[in-house]
């Protein structure tokens, strides 16, 4: 299995998680809006939810693996960089997302 | 009169005008050969068949990447203008002359190298017509390698790692034939590095493919096989 | 060598692959602040609370909805792309290109309903 394979298949699969994950944060985001966006709100639905904590760290794992795999993709085609640099990169945005998503999660659950 | 525009040069040069009598039944590479003939001796080009069997006259025609020798000018031209220069991202040589090493060896990089699985001692494999392996392969094997796939794919052009649709056209039928005897090795070549995973399915190969053949169908199958895995085919 | 590059890129599965892509690239800019504001209920409601009153700012706002349109564009090309690779296509030439102006609708259509529910 060459790293070309492996991040392509990680990417691939992520991203059959993460399309019904998607649907299910977009069908969120217009319930909630409508009644107005407030920190109570929010902390109400999912404070002490097991159910809302578990599809939470999904959700960061799946975009952890899946969004720098396709910043990968982008700055190896579109620009100079090496693939070094890149590589180094999408390491620390995918660090970023999992630090910054899972406290967020830990925050709101 | 048509007016043509060549460019002469290499990578750098200027377009050139010429003037051809518009005549019934003109295929461009007529065109580049009565220039050539009547008025720009020198002028470079490349052709051999004239029937859209060798796959040696391409160029890019009115923005488009082309066989010239079965492109009627009626079907190609812009009000009365032609606009002729060598295909994208090839190195040049010269005029309308492309280097095409660079592409044939991408055919090496995505394994697209037949390895008999038998010798001649041993009986003729058996393959149905219907066989579904059987059927991908056919759908892809007649190619020309006129590299006019290679030459439309936006991602070829960016990025230099990239193997290319023909190449990896050739061996998503290679994967398909149960007669090939590395048919693991040029799935891993074709899913590696270059492969098929850096293409984006925009579909300028097929768009543009001569013979009609669909990479974009044949790298989405390696795709699917880097996904699922090799299926097994009748073995000899 | 203008036109070399125009008639290559004026097809729907090119716009398809920019929107995919150019969507992508701002949504992955945009979550670790998400997620940073999404923080801030580690020092109370009162902390979320006070971002969340400067989303309404009209701009934030339209920002917003534009997050909101980009991440169901994403999607629905995404799910484009999913289906290329992983079914049969219907016939070798075509990839799915239909599925693109449709695509294009429906999230413009979950940005209307955003919309409406404000």
């Amino acid at each position: 299995m060459t790293v070309v394979r492996g991040l392509f298949i990680a990417q691939r699969y992520s991203a059959m998680l993460l399309a019904p994950f998607v649907l299910i944060h977009l069908a969120l985001i217009i319930i909630v809006v409508r009644n107005g966006l407030t920190a109570e709100e929010i902390l109400s639905r999912t404070n002490g939810s097991t159910l809302w904590f578990v599809f939470y760290v999904a959700f960061v794992l799946a975009v952890t693996v899946h969004a720098p795999i396709g910043v990968r993709n982008v700055l190896n085609e579109w620009t100079r960089l090496s693939g070094g640099v890149v590589n180094v990169i999408c390491l620390c945005l995918a660090l970023l997302m999992l630090s910054t998503g899972l406290r967020a999660v830990f925050a709101v659950t | 009169m048509l007016k043509v525009s060549i460019w002469r040069g290499v990578d750098e040069g200027e377009f050139i005008d010429y003037e051809v009598p518009m005549r019934a039944n003109q295929t461009v590479l007529d065109i580049v050969t009565e220039v050539q003939r009547n008025q720009e001796p020198d002028l470079a080009y490349r052709f051999a068949c004239r029937v859209g069997v060798c796959g040696s006259c391409a160029m890019t025609v009115n923005g488009r990447p082309r066989w010239t020798c079965r492109s009627h000018v009626n079907d190609v031209i812009d009000g009365d203008r032609l606009v002729l220069e060598p295909l994208r991202s090839h190195p040049r040589i010269r005029d309308l002359v492309v280097d095409l090493a660079p592409f044939f060896e991408t055919w090496k990089g995505s394994g697209a190298v037949f390895k008999p699985s038998a010798t001649r001692d041993d009986k003729p494999v058996k393959i149905t017509a219907d066989d579904p392996a059987r059927k991908n392969a056919d759908a892809g094997i007649e190619c020309i390698n006129c590299a006019v796939c290679y030459s439309a794919c936006d991602v070829v052009s960016w990025d230099k790692n990239y193997l290319g649709p023909a190449a990896l056209n050739r061996a998503w039928t290679l994967v398909n034939d149960a007669k090939h005897g590395e048919r693991k090795e040029t799935l891993n070549k074709a899913l590696g590095d270059g492969g098929c995973g850096s293409c984006h399915s925009m579909g300028n190969c097929t768009r543009n493919c001569p013979v009609g053949l669909s990479p974009s169908a044949g790298i989405a199958g390696l795709k699917k096989f880097a996904l699922r895995g090799l299926p097994k085919v009748e073995k000899p | 060598m203008a036109n070399n590059r125009q008639s290559m890129r004026t097809h729907k599965s090119y716009f398809a692959f920019v929107g995919h892509r150019v969507s992508g690239l701002l949504l992955a800019l945009f979550l670790p602040i998400h997620f940073l504001v999404l923080g801030l209920a580690l020092e109370g409601a009162d902390a979320l609370n006070r971002f969340l009153a400067f989303s309404e700012l009209p701009l934030v706002k339209a920002a917003e909805w534009g997050l909101v349109v980009l991440l169901a564009i994403h999607l629905l090309f995404g799910i484009r792309v999913l289906m290329l690779e992983l079914t049969d296509w219907p016939n070798s030439a075509d990839g799915r290109t239909a599925w693109i102006i449709p695509s294009v609708i429906a999230a413009l259509l979950v940005g209307v309903i955003f919309l409406a529910q404000l």
